[in-house]
């Protein structure tokens, strides 16, 4: 690891400030990402500075929003009442993350910047626009297994790795954002930006700008949502294609669906035709059928990551059927 | 690891105070120092073990205040003031902790690199309340991989620790 400056910041303006002054500052939450990242030498921060003890850690649910700290970890999220009743996808999908160690230590707002596992991206050996703009990207025609197939660019398709992103952009969360200007929220699908052919450049946050937290407002409909994760090992690993949804179901049709893709596109992927489609037909394989080819229509495959067109249409159908199961 | 093209800053070692096994510790260390390294090079604890020191596969699984955690992913200097529990740290004397009896019982090792991960990680999921069933006893514990395969001893060594722990 390279040498850098360790700095502790005792509240989120601190951080801030702390940001503000060095160019090429880091925060420290769990570090699980960041602190693998700079043994690999893609991450090299002059100055990390521990955001880990902020007191953002709260859970809260008041009248209809839920409001969760940006430094809550992933294990404290995963099983909270509140979040496993009324956001029963956000739990899932937080729970099939990672390992339990791993849980304990990330927290929410790193969850969400958690950067690719490209393996182009993660050795500085290959070329990669993401993490040397303009340099060239190795996985084009290398071993693209794992790469995304919606939302790329002919400059970067790395996939977006995270599971809580997914349910969080099915459930319209929001992300909660404090800067030079003052707190500030942002859409969850509007914190993330297609790569283009800008892939260094993965959402929108100004430099220093620090999350401190999420709002999920509790809706019926959330209440039967789901999440489906499939991975080449049954726990422990990525998502090859991963699903969140949910149902509501009105006189034997389906009233609102809310539908968005992991594993499979650069970015958490909301399917909203897919979501149209939904609406007004009555549940059922012919009904999810066609909105998984939808929601797929416009995948670019490569040469070893077309199975996950297929994968993809199959998971969706499948997390449709558990959904709707728990929505009758 | 490459060293660094960073001209060094000035004061570049920090102050450390931690409880390491029921002691307070305290250690002069650069920041680059992850928890595992500190434990292993300058705490002289070395039954935590290092395997891929990325994250990948559980072998340096401590306690932080109780809870597992990896110490590879984490830096040392974040966990000013914690409680940290080792190996080392689960016997009272010579009486092993209740978790180390079922693994030896029930043969749930055979090289044994993997197992002191494979333990505090038992402890933490046991405490958490997550090893009700052998089905989640196998996903709690997934995070832990063990190249010998010594998994279905290891699922009966949790389960048996889990009714001596009750
Ligand atoms: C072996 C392994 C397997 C994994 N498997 C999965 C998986 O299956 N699914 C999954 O979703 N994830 C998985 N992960 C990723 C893991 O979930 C993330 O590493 C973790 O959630 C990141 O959180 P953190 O708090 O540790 O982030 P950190 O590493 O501390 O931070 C990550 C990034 O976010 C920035 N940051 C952190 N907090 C804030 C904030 N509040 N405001 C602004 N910027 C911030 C940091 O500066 C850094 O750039 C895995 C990780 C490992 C190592
Ligand atoms: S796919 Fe993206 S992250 Fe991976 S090598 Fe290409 S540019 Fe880099
Ligand atoms: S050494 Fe930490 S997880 Fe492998
Ligand atoms: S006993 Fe050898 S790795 Fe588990």
């Amino acid at each position: 690891m390279r040498a850098f400056e360790y700095v502790v910041a005792d509240s989120p303006a601190a951080a801030r400030a702390l940001a503000r002054e060095s160019g090429d500052a880091r925060f420290y939450a769990g570090g699980t990402t960041l602190v693998d990242l700079m043994k690999s030498d893609v991450e090299r921060p002059g100055r990390v500075i521990d955001i880990s003890r902020l007191p953002l850690t709260a859970i809260e649910l008041r009248g209809d929003v839920l409001r969760i700290g940006a430094l809550a970890r992933n294990s404290d999220v995963a099983y909270d009442p509140a979040v496993a009743r009324r956001f029963p996808a956000v739990s899932e999908a937080l729970l099939s993350g990672a390992s339990g160690q791993i849980r304990n230590a990330a927290t929410i707002g790193g969850n969400l910047l958690q950067r690719t596992r490209c393996t182009y991206f993660r050795e500085t050996r290959w070329r990669c626009n993401k993490r040397e703009p303009g340099s060239g990207c190795d996985a084009l025609d290398g071993f693209n297994r794992g790469h995304a197939i919606l939302g790329t660019s002919d400059s970067c398709i790395a996939t977006y790795p995270g599971d809580l992103a997914v349910a969080l952009c099915a459930l319209s969360a929001n992300v909660i954002v404090e800067g030079d200007a003052g707190e500030r929220t942002v859409a969850l699908d509007e914190l993330y930006v297609l790569p283009g052919d800008r892939p260094e450049r993965e959402n929108t946050l100004a430099a220093g700008e620090l999350i401190t937290g999420i709002e999920l407002r509790a809706e019926p409909l959330y209440e039967h949502s789901h999440y489906l994760k499939i991975r080449d090992r049954a726990s422990y690993e990525f998502a090859l294609a991963s699903v969140a949804c949910a149902i509501e179901l009105e006189g034997g049709r389906i009233a609102r669906a809310r539908l968005a893709l992991g594993g499979v596109a650069t970015v958490p992927w909301r399917a909203r035709e897919a979501e149209d489609l939904l609406a007004g037909s009555p549940p059922g394989d012919a009904a999810y059928r066609r909105a998984a080819d939808a929601a797929l229509a416009g995948a670019r495959t490569r040469a070893h990551n077309g199975y996950k067109v297929e994968l993809a249409k199959r998971a969706i159908v499948r997390a449709l059927r558990t959904a709707c199961g728990g929505a009758a | 690891m490459r060293t660094s093209e960073r001209p060094a800053a000035p004061a570049r070692s920090l102050p450390l105070t931690l409880r390491l096994n029921g002691r307070d510790a305290t250690f002069t260390i650069e920041p680059e120092v992850t928890l595992l390294d500190l434990l292993r090079e300058r705490g002289g604890l070395t039954g935590t073990k290092k395997g891929c020191d990325r994250g990948q596969c559980g072998a340096c699984t401590v306690l932080v205040n109780g809870r597992r955690t990896l110490s590879c992913l984490a830096l040392a200097l974040a966990h000013a003031g914690d409680a940290i529990t080792t190996i080392e740290g689960l016997a009272d004397g010579d009486r092993l902790h209740p978790v180390q009896a079922a693994f030896v019982e029930h043969d749930a090792l055979q090289c044994g690199f993997c197992t002191p991960g494979q333990i505090l990680s038992a402890v933490g999921v046991i405490a958490e309340g997550r090893a009700r069933t052998d089905d989640e006893i196998r996903e709690a514990m997934s995070g832990n991989l063990c190249r010998c395969g010594a998994y279905p001893n290891i699922v009966a060594a949790v389960a048996a620790a889990r009714e001596a722990l009750r």
